[in-house]
């Protein structure tokens, strides 16, 4: 598919940016889920510069896309994608953390504009997704419901309780992405609890499957493509390869950056590999 | 590691390894938050007593009622928000209403979760699993408590629910001491005013009443390590022997310690209580201490409240 090459490098920096700030908030608050989120900022940066139909003026546009963070606690890229929407200053992300700071270590829906639900329990965004899209039909609205799960959060019952559901309702309004990075905190998902095989269950629960290489922006704008173009009475499920720390050669992979700040040396060490990457585009 | 970690956690660990390579039917169950614990290395030295469940709490405490039933002795180990709210009814159903044998231990209790938020506190958890017929609810105050609390869990038939911090917490406790469950301890005695702690903010008790001392104000301060069943002996004794009560706690002043306290008062003898703990609200971001200072469970808040019933 030919794309916009304009687009795709609007996109890359503006990926570059966000994990910019997220390695920089985790600095600064000295916590943070680093690694999960970077594993999905290149989907956060796709969804929110490309593909949302979103208001940061009116952030409760009654039309706008509804986009739910199931792995609540990979909000730093959120976070940075909604102050450079505009939905808030940008200074506010220097309060992450803080003490009253509005954002906390999982966003929370009455404190942060353009967060529509508090999330941070795993196991949660697919069925309140699934509740916005039954809405979204009942009001006869256009909006699609989008919402990002981690690859361990699918070993909670209530993800395939959900699954069942959206595929009963017909919910072609509804899209999940998967952001399979294969690692969850006690390790390889694998290892931990088996979910495989993913594409099958999917397929057998009903769903529309598709997968990508989720932290390929080429890639994923033309697989959001082809699924919110797809037209059958099916929920869409898209299964996105990603790596865990993606950005930052020492985190990538790593089990201990789910949760850890980086030190002011493999902050500096992050930002220069991150800018590198950016040269690189120019 | 030379120095042996107070942190709860990891005497919990260290004592079930003691415990379970004697006794192979303790098993340990967790969800995904293993690595907290140290869980790999029971892994290596009890492999057989492990079972790891991925992100799925419910589940869990579903095997381990199952375990139960044959003959274990479980301990489920995850976040106290997903034990107590994701997993009730498994909890209530499953293993109070079986009388099933299980030990849970509620990580991150109260705020010690800081700025991980509201999803990750658990501020209901001891009002919610105290309404659980046949279970028994303990609350360490530090890490030597939590090692006896662990001891007396294994002695104990039936559901056991332990809360604790998250790591590094006070200490209490220097030296040895007596531990039964349903029997609080007076860590320091006194005529004037009683102060009703239990968990980490016992140390606030206890610091209060040095302020105290210095006015000449003589505290009492006992420790309800035990929520569930309480010991309305020790709560009966401060109200004849002292001119009034404050309960202090880490969670929301429906449901905790404070309500239980008031509740044998109100049938038992009355004097004045003041409850210190969270007042019915989602708290703000912040670190663990922060948060508790927000909310006033802190010494010089409960010194104040002590002066306003001793004056
Ligand atoms: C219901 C629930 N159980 C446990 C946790 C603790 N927890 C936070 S993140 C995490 C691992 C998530 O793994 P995954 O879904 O693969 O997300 P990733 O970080 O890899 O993107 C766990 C167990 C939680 N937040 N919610
Ligand atoms: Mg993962």
């Amino acid at each position: 598919m030919v794309q916009d090459a304009e687009l795709v490098k609007r996109l890359k920096k503006m990926a570059a940016f966000i994990r910019r700030d997220s390695i920089q908030m985790s600095l600064k608050a000295g916590c943070g889920h680093v690694g999960p989120g970077l594993s999905w900022t290149d989907i956060c940066t796709v969804l929110f510069f490309h593909q949302l139909r979103i208001d940061p003026k009116n952030p409760d546009w009654l039309n706008r896309d509804r986009f739910i963070l199931s792995k609540g606690h990979g909000c730093l890229p959120l976070y940075s994608a909604l102050a450079r929407k505009g939905f808030f200053p940008m200074e506010k992300l220097d309060t992450f953390c803080q003490l009253d700071s509005c954002l906390g270590g999982h966003p929370d829906c009455l404190a942060v504009p353009g967060v529509e639900i508090s999330t941070g329990s795993l196991g949660h965004g697919l069925p309140i997704a699934i509740g916005m899209a039954i809405a979204a039909k009942s009001d006869n609205k256009k909006y699609r419901v989008i919402t990002v799960m981690g690859d361990g959060e699918l070993q909670e019952g209530t993800v395939w309780e959900a699954a069942m559901a959206a595929a009963h309702y017909r919910l072609d309004n509804l899209t999940g992405i998967i952001d399979c990075n294969k690692l969850e905190i006690d390790g390889p998902v694998k290892e931990v609890m088996n979910i495989e095989p993913l594409k099958d269950k999917w397929k057998s629960f009903g769903w529309y499957v598709e997968e990508m290489d989720g932290n390929d922006i080429e890639d994923i704008l033309s697989t959001l493509e082809r699924v919110f173009g797809y037209k059958e009475e099916k929920p869409r499920i898209i299964i996105a390869h990603t790596i865990k720390g993606k950005g930052v050669s020492f985190m990538e992979n790593q089990v201990v950056w789910h949760y850890k700040a980086p030190d002011n040396d493999e902050a500096r060490q992050a930002i220069r590999e991150i800018d590198l990457a950016l040269t690189k585009l120019k | 590691m030379s120095e042996k970690s107070t942190s709860m956690r990891d005497v919990f660990r260290e004592t079930v390894l003691e415990l379970a390579e004697k006794n192979p039917d303790i098993f340990v169950l967790t969800a995904d938050v293993g690595v907290s614990f140290g869980f790999p290395t029971m892994k290596e030295r009890i492999p057989k007593q492990t079972v790891e469940t991925g992100i799925a709490e419910q589940n869990m405490v579903g095997i381990a009622t199952g375990l139960a039933h044959s003959g274990k002795i479980p301990f489920v180990f995850a976040h106290a928000f997903v034990l107590s709210m994701r997993a009730l009814e498994q909890i209530r159903t499953d293993v109070c209403y079986s009388n099933a044998n299980v030990k849970f231990v509620g990580y991150c209790g109260g705020v010690a979760g800081g700025v991980l938020g509201n999803t990750h506190h658990a501020l209901e958890d001891i009002g919610i699993l105290k309404s659980l017929p046949n279970m028994s609810i303990i609350v360490p105050a530090d890490g030597k408590e939590m090692g006896k609390a662990v001891r007396a869990a294994v002695e104990h038939k039936g559901p056991v629910y332990m809360r604790i911090g998250r790591s590094n917490e006070p200490i209490i406790y220097q030296n040895d001491y007596n531990f039964e469950m349903g029997k609080a301890v007076t860590l320091r005695e006194g005529k004037d005013i009683s102060l009703i702690a239990t968990g980490l903010v016992v140390s606030e008790a206890l610091k209060a009443a040095d302020e105290l001392a210095e006015e000449g104000i003589d505290a009492r301060v006992i420790n309800i390590h035990t929520i569930k069943p309480l010991d309305r002996e020790t709560v009966i004794r401060a109200a004849e022997e002292t001119r009034g009560i404050v309960t202090v706690e880490e969670h929301n002043l429906w449901g905790g310690l404070g309500e239980s306290v008031a509740t044998v008062i109100a049938e038992e003898k009355c004097v004045p209580v003041k409850r210190i703990g969270i007042p019915d609200t989602f708290v703000v971001i912040g670190a663990h201490p922060e948060i508790l200072e927000r909310y006033g469970i802190t010494a010089s808040n409960i010194a104040d409240k002590a002066r306003e019933i001793v004056s």
